[in-house]
C-alpha cells in the first residue's frame, strides 16, 4: 500500500521525522518497505519566465533566452521546440541536481548558457502526475506560480511511504487505516471526520431503485446512492496527483473519485450508468447457467453458477467485487449514476477473480474481507466529493440492504492472563490505554473488550495479546528460556545418528558432499538408457510445474549425479569424488502420498579411480555402520551401467540379505550422453536398508596370546570364477583355526593358460590356547585345497 | 714412581685433547692402558716397592687409570656424537615440501549450518522430527489455519500433485504430525527440504531447506520465544549478536513476529550485507495459534507454545558470504572444497 505522506497528514499529525516514523511503524507491525521521494534527488530547480527569446546566431535548432528566475535574469540556450516568450517554465539552475546529472554553465555553439529548461522526464515525473505536460519538450505552467519558487513546492512533490500490509489487516489497505495505526503508534489523535453530503438533488433514492440480495451468504451488505445531472470530465489536479502518487492512473472525475475513496476508506466503489440498468433494479445473485458478461476490458466471460454477480432486472451488469460490465459502463454521455458500496464474501471474490485471471485493487481488498460498517461512510465520502467537484447532484437518501447486521463480538479482558502469556508485567492501565487508542470499547466494570468493526481479525485471547505486545514493543519483552518447565532430553534418533555416520565415513573416504534438487525432467530417464517400460519412469508428477524440465519428482538420483560430474568435467576439474544423501519418490498404488526413500548416491571419476575405489568406500561404510553381512554380486544387465563392472549390494543383519542398491562403472554410452569421462563410477544405495542392517553394538575380543601361522595358497582357476566364491569356499573348509583369508594377487598371462587366472591368498591360522604345529595347519590346507579342486576345478600352482 | 704416574697422567690427558678420530683414540688407549702400555708398565714395577709405599702408589696408579679411562670415554662419546651429527647432516630434507595427504571430503555448507543449528537446539533439550516432503494439503495448510481460498496461500506459490496433495511449502506439517502423535511437553526442530514455485535466480530456488522449531508446554510465554531466539542467534552468529522482533502476521501463530539479527557484517552500523539497515531478517516466529493447537488435539486453554522457522540457504549464504544461491546446488568441486 502506497501512502502519500501529505494525504496521511489529513488524518493524523505525523510529528516526527520520516526516519523515526518508519522505524516506529515497522515496530508496531506496519512494515515500511520503502519511502519514495517523488522529487528524488532534485535540487535547485525553480520557476522561471522567458522574458526574451532570440534565434541562436550559429545554430538553426537552438534559441537563446533570457529567463527571469525571480532573483535574477539568466541567459539560457535551449533546443526545446515548444517554448515562446512569456512562457513560465521549470528551470534547473547552475549546480542543480537532476536524475540525469548535475547542471553546469556551458557554451552551446559559442553562446553561454546558465541553466536548463526542463521537461517532466528530466524531472523524473510522469504524465500521470502532470497530465497537462506535453509529450515532448519543456513543461509550461498553465497558472502563474511565483518566479523563483522551488519546484518541489509548486508541483506538490510528496514523499510516498510504501507499507507491507499483512493479509489479516485489510483495514490498513487505506489512508484512514494507516492514519489510525500511525496515531496509535505515535500517541497522537486520529483526526476523524464525517463526510457531509448536501443531497442537492432532493427527491428520494428509493423512487429510483430497488435492491435485492438473493445470496446473503455471499453479499453481506449492499448500499447505494443515486446521482443526477452528472458531468463527466477530468478530475482536479490535486486529486490526479494524489492518485498518481498512490500508484493509480487518473481517468475521469467519476472513476477518479471512486478510486480516491477506495484508497482513502479502503472500500472499493462501483459506479453504474443508471440509465443502462434495466428495470431500475439491482439484484445480487449468483450467475445463472449460460450467462455471459462482457467485462470492462472488452472480454466476453462465461459465468459459473457459483460466481456472484450484480444484476439488473434482466442480466448481470458486474462481476461482484471483480470487474464491471460494459453494458452498464459510465461513459462521456452518462447523465445519472448508481453508486455501489458493498461487501462480499472474501473467499468467493478470490475464487472468481482467480478463475477469471482478473486481480485488481478492488478484488484484492474484497477478498480479504471488508468491514460491513464502513460502506455508508465510504459512499458518503464519494457523494461529498461528487458535490465538491461539481460532478453531479446527489439524490436524497441511501438504499441499504443489510440482511444480517454486524454483531459486535465481546471478548474477556484478562490482564493477568495476558501478562502470563507474554511473560510481561504490563499494568492494566497501560493495557486499557492501548486498547482505547485502538478504538476498542473497554468495559472496565465487566472486564470485557469490544474490538472496532474494522478489526475483524480480533477473535481470540491471543489476538488481544498481540495488540498489547505490539504497542508495548515486542523488544521490551524480557527473554527467558523455558524456566521452570520440565527439562527434556534432546537428541538424535538412531536413524539420524546413522546418517551422521554415513556422512562422516563418506568424508573420511575423501568424498565431498553434494546437494541436488529433487525435481527433474522426465527426459532424464532417457539420459540413463532406461527402457520405456522401466518402473522408475512411474513418477510423482507436479500438476502446475514451472516447465516440463522441472515437472516430476525423481525416482533415481543417478541422472543428477551424472549432471554434477559433467559440470565438473566440462570445467576441466580432473578429480571428482562426491556423495549425496537425499530422497527419491516412488508413487504407491492406492495411496495419496508416495514412498519417500532416502538414498546415498556416490559419484566419482579421476586418474586413479576405478571400481575398487568405489567399492572400497562402500566397504568402509559397511564397517562403520557395523553391518556384518554383505554381499556384492555381479550385475550384468543394467542399461545404465557397464555390464562387466557393476555389482549389486546385498546386506542384512539377521536372516535374509536384502537388495541395497547398485554400484559400478557407468555404461560408456551413458557416460558419453551425459558428457562424463569414459570411466565414471556411480553408486546408489538405499539408506533404510543399510540402517536396518546396521548395529552399534561392539564387544571386546581378547588379544591373541599365541602366534599365528601364515600360509600362502595360489590356485589356477577359470577366469569366470569369482574371488568371493573362492574365499567363501576356503572359509567353509578352513576349520576352527583359520583366522583370516586375504587375497594378495591375481595373475593372468604367461605360465597361466588362456582363459584361466592364478589367484593367490594369504591364510592365517591361530589357536587361542596354544601355538599351532605344522600338522594342524597342513590338514586344514589339504581340506581347503580339496574343496577348491572339487568345486572350482582349481589347481595348485 | 709417584712422579712418573703424575707425568703419565699429564701426558695422556694432553694427548687426549688432540685426538681427532676413533682410530687415534684406540691407539692412545693401547699406548697407555694396553698390555704393554705405559701405565701397565708402571704397575708391573710395583713389586719393587716397599710394603708401606705399595698401597699408596697402588691407590694413586688406580686413580690415574680411572682418570684416563674417563677421559677416553668422554672423548669417545664426543667423537661418536660428531659422527652421528655428520650423518644427520647428510639426511637433511626440505620440510617446506607439502605433506602427503589423503584428503578428507568436505561437508556441504548447508549441512554444516544445519548441524550447528541442531547442536544448539539439542543442547536445549530439543529432538529432531522429520516428515514427508510430499504432503497432504491438510497438513501443509488447513491444519495450520490456512483454509482453502485463504489469501495467505498467495504468498506461498505451491506445487500441487493432486487437489489434496502438495509439495510441502514449509516444514510446518511436520509440527502438525508431531503434535497429533505426541503429547506435550514437546520440544522439536524440524529440518527439511521444502518447495515453492520460484524461478531460479541468485536468491531463489524452487527447492530449498528450512528448519522450524516448536515448543508446547504448560505456561510457555512469549518471553520464552524471545529468549530461545536470542540463544539461537548468539549460537549461530556470535555472542554479540542482538535480535529485533517486528510484529507480523502468520495464520498459524498469534502473536507473530519477523525477526532480524544485528548484521554479522557490520555489527549494526550498516553495510552492504544489511543494505545499510544494520539488521538482517532471518526468521519468522510466534506463539502457536489456538486453532492450530486445537486442530492437533491440544487444549489451548491448558497449553501454549511457540514456533519459529528459518531458511537454511539464507543463513548459510550470510555466514559464508556466498552471493549466489545457485552455487549451493551446482556442486563445483572448487566450491565444495572451500568449506
Amino acid at each position: 500500500m502506497k501512502a502519500p505522506l501529505k494525504w496521511l497528514k489529513d488524518y493524523v499529525d505525523i510529528n516526527v521525522d520520516i526516519k523515526e516514523y518508519i522505524s516506529a511503524m515497522t515496530l508496531s507491525g506496519s512494515k515500511v518497505e520503502g519511502v519514495e521521494d517523488m522529487a528524488g534527488d532534485i535540487e535547485k530547480v525553480v520557476v522561471g519566465k522567458i522574458v526574451e527569446l532570440k534565434p541562436h546566431p550559429d545554430a538553426d535548432k537552438l534559441v537563446v533566452c533570457k529567463v527571469d528566475v525571480g532573483s535574477e535574469v539568466l541567459q539560457i540556450v535551449t533546443g526545446a521546440p515548444n517554448v515562446k516568450e512569456g512562457d513560465i517554465i521549470p528551470v534547473a539552475l547552475v549546480g542543480a541536481k537532476l536524475p540525469g546529472g548535475q547542471i553546469k554553465a556551458a557554451k552551446l555553439r559559442g553562446v553561454e548558457s546558465f541553466g536548463m529548461m526542463c521537461s517532466i522526464a528530466e524531472l523524473n515525473l510522469t504524465k500521470d502526475y502532470l497530465p497537462d505536460a506535453p509529450e515532448h519538450g519543456v513543461y509550461i505552467f498553465n497558472d502563474n506560480p511565483p518566479l523563483g519558487a522551488d519546484i518541489r513546492d509548486v508541483f506538490d512533490l510528496d514523499r510516498v511511504v510504501e507499507f507491507e500490509i499483512t493479509s489479516n489487516r485489510p483495514d490498513c489497505l487505506c489512508i484512514i487505516g494507516l492514519a489510525r495505526e500511525s496515531a496509535a503508534t505515535l500517541g497522537v489523535p486520529f483526526k476523524k471526520r464525517e463526510p457531509v453530503v448536501k443531497e442537492e438533488a432532493g427527491e428520494d433514492v428509493n423512487s429510483y431503485a430497488k435492491i435485492e440480495i438473493l445470496n446473503p451468504e455471499l453479499c453481506y451488505r449492499y448500499t447505494a446512492r443515486v446521482v443526477k445531472d452528472v458531468k463527466i470530465g477530468p478530475s482536479p489536479v490535486w486529486m490526479q496527483r494524489r492518485l498518481a502518487a498512490a500508484g493509480m492512473r487518473p481517468i475521469n472525475n467519476i472513476v477518479d473519485i471512486t478510486n480516491y475513496v477506495m484508497l482513502e476508506y479502503g472500500q472499493p466503489l462501483h459506479a453504474f450508468d443508471y440509465e443502462k440498468l434495466q428495470g431500475a433494479k439491482i439484484v445480487v445473485r449468483t450467475a445463472r447457467e449460460g450467462e455471459v458478461i462482457k467485462t470492462l476490458d472488452g472480454q466476453d466471460r462465461k459465468l459459473d453458477t457459483d460466481m456472484l454477480c450484480i444484476c439488473d432486472a434482466e442480466r448481470p451488469v458486474c462481476v461482484a467485487g471483480v470487474m464491471g460490465g460494459e453494458n452498464s459502463e459510465v461513459t462521456e454521455s452518462t447523465k445519472m449514476l448508481l453508486l455501489e458500496s458493498a461487501t462480499f464474501n472474501g473467499a468467493s471474490v478470490r475464487v472468481t477473480s482467480k478463475k477469471m485471471g482478473l486481480r485488481s485493487e478492488s478484488s484484492m481488498r474484497f477478498e480479504k474481507g471488508l468491514d460491513t460498517e464502513n460502506t455508508i461512510a465510504a459512499l458518503n465520502r464519494c457523494a461529498e466529493l461528487i458535490e465538491q467537484l461539481g460532478a453531479g447532484k446527489v439524490v436524497k437518501g441511501i438504499i441499504d440492504c443489510y440482511p444480517r447486521p454486524y454483531e459486535k463480538p465481546v471478548l474477556k479482558f484478562e490482564p493477568d492472563r495476558i501478562n502470563a502469556f507474554l511473560g510481561t508485567e504490563i499494568s492494566t492501565e497501560k493495557m486499557v490505554e492501548i486498547f482505547e487508542t485502538l478504538e476498542f470499547e473497554v468495559d472496565k466494570k465487566n472486564m470485557t473488550l469490544t474490538p472496532p468493526s474494522f478489526r475483524r481479525d480480533i477473535e481470540h485471547f491471543q489476538d488481544l495479546c498481540e495488540e498489547v505486545a505490539r504497542f508495548y514493543d515486542y523488544n521490551n519483552i524480557k527473554p527467558s528460556l523455558l524456566s521452570g518447565k520440565e527439562s527434556k532430553q534432546g537428541g538424535k534418533t538412531y536413524k539420524q545418528r546413522m546418517e551422521d555416520v554415513i556422512r562422516n565415513t563418506m568424508m573420511g573416504c575423501g568424498l565431498n558432499e553434494a546437494y541436488t534438487l529433487s525435481i527433474v525432467s522426465p527426459k532424464v530417464f532417457d539420459q540413463i538408457n532406461l527402457p520405456a517400460d522401466d518402473p522408475l519412469r512411474n513418477t510423482v508428477t507436479i500438476l502446475n510445474p514451472m516447465g516440463e524440465d522441472f515437472s516430476v519428482l525423481r525416482t533415481t538420483t543417478i541422472p543428477d549425479m551424472l549432471r554434477v560430474l559433467s559440470i565438473n568435467n566440462n570445467r576441466k576439474i580432473p578429480e571428482v569424488r562426491l556423495f549425496e544423501l537425499s530422497y527419491v519418490y516412488y508413487p504407491v498404488e492406492g495411496s495419496q502420498l508416495p514412498d519417500e526413500r532416502e538414498v546415498l548416491t556416490i559419484g566419482m571419476y579421476g586418474r586413479n579411480t576405478d571400481f575398487f575405489e568405489l567399492k572400497g568406500c562402500i566397504e568402509e561404510l559397511l564397517a562403520a555402520m557395523g553391518i556384518g553381512k554383505a554381499e556384492f554380486k555381479a550385475e550384468t544387465n543394467n542399461p545404465t551401467f557397464h555390464p562387466g563392472r557393476t555389482a549389486r549390494l546385498y546386506v542384512g543383519a539377521k536372516g535374509e540379505l536384502k537388495d541395497c542398491g547398485i554400484l559400478g562403472e557407468i555404461h560408456p554410452e551413458v557416460a558419453e550422453k551425459n558428457e562424463c569421462p569414459k570411466r565414471t563410477y556411480v553408486a546408489m544405495l538405499d539408506v533404510a536398508t543399510l540402517i536396518e542392517a546396521s548395529s552399534t553394538e561392539k564387544q571386546y575380543k581378547q588379544l591373541p596370546k599365541f602366534p599365528a601361522v601364515t600360509r600362502d595358497l595360489a590356485v589356477v582357476v577359470d577366469d569366470g570364477i569369482y574371488v568371493a566364491d573362492l574365499i567363501s569356499a576356503i572359509n567353509q573348509k578352513g576349520g576352527e583355526f583359520l583366522e583370516d583369508v586375504s587375497l594378495f594377487d591375481i595373475y593372468k598371462g604367461e605360465q597361466v593358460p588362456e582363459g584361466k587366472k592364478s589367484v593367490a591368498f594369504s591364510l592365517s591360522f591361530r589357536a587361542s590356547d596354544r601355538t599351532l604345529v605344522d600338522e594342524d595347519v597342513n590338514t586344514a590346507m589339504a581340506r581347503i585345497l580339496k574343496n577348491l579342486e572339487k568345486n572350482f576345478g582349481a589347481q595348485l600352482r | 714412581m709417584k712422579q712418573q704416574l703424575q707425568e703419565i697422567q699429564k701426558q695422556a690427558l694432553a694427548s687426549l685433547s688432540e685426538i681427532r678420530d676413533v682410530r687415534e683414540l684406540e691407539a692412545l688407549k693401547v699406548e697407555y692402558l694396553g698390555k704393554k702400555g705405559k701405565l701397565t708398565q708402571i704397575l708391573k714395577g710395583m713389586g719393587a716397592l716397599s710394603a708401606e709405599e705399595r698401597p699408596v702408589i697402588g691407590q694413586m696408579a688406580n686413580d690415574v687409570r680411572i682418570a684416563l679411562e674417563e677421559g677416553i670415554a668422554d672423548v669417545r662419546a664426543r667423537l661418536e656424537r660428531e659422527i652421528l651429527n655428520n650423518k644427520l647432516k647428510t639426511e637433511v630434507i626440505d620440510v617446506t615440501i607439502p605433506g602427503r595427504t589423503k584428503p578428507l571430503g568436505k561437508k556441504h555448507p548447508l549441512t554444516s549450518v544445519l548441524d550447528e543449528i541442531k547442536d544448539i537446539f539439542i543442547g536445549m533439550g530439543y529432538e529432531i522430527a522429520e516428515g514427508p516432503e510430499v504432503e497432504l494439503d491438510y497438513n501443509n495448510f488447513e491444519a495450520l489455519n490456512i483454509p482453502k481460498n485463504h489469501p495467505a496461500r498467495d504468498t506461498q506459490d505451491t506445487f500441487y500433485i493432486s487437489e489434496n496433495v502438495v509439495l510441502r511449502t514449509h516444514t510446518s506439517p511436520v509440527q502438525i504430525r508431531h503434535m497429533q502423535s505426541h503429547n506435550p511437553p514437546i520440544r522439536i526442530i524440524c529440518p527439511g527440504r521444502v518447495y515453492r514455485s520460484d524461478t531460479v535466480d541468485a536468491t531463489h530456488s524452487p527447492v530449498f531447506h528450512q528448519v522450524e522449531g516448536l515448543v508446547v508446554d504448560k505456561g510457555v510465554t512469549m518471553g520464552d520465544l524471545v529468549g530461545t531466539l536470542q540463544a539461537f542467534a548468539k549460537g549461530i552468529f556470535g555472542e554479540n549478536t542482538r535480535i529485533r522482533l517486528r510484529p507480523h502476521h502468520f495464520p498459524f501463530t498469534e502473536p507473530s513476529a519477523e525477526v532480524d539479527v544485528s548484521c554479522w557484517g557490520c555489527g549494526g552500523s550498516g553495510c552492504r550485507i544489511c543494505k545499510g539497515e544494520g539488521w538482517v531478517e532471518i526468521l519468522g516466529a510466534g506463539m502457536v495459534h489456538p486453532n492450530v493447537l486445537r486442530e492437533c488435539g491440544i487444549d489451548p486453554d491448558v497449553y501454549s507454545g511457540f514456533a519459529f522457522g528459518l531458511g537454511i540457504e539464507r543463513i548459510t549464504m550470510g555466514k559464508y558470504g556466498i552471493d549466489d544461491m545457485r552455487l549451493l546446488f551446482e556442486n563445483d568441486m572448487r566450491f565444495l572444497k572451500q568449506f
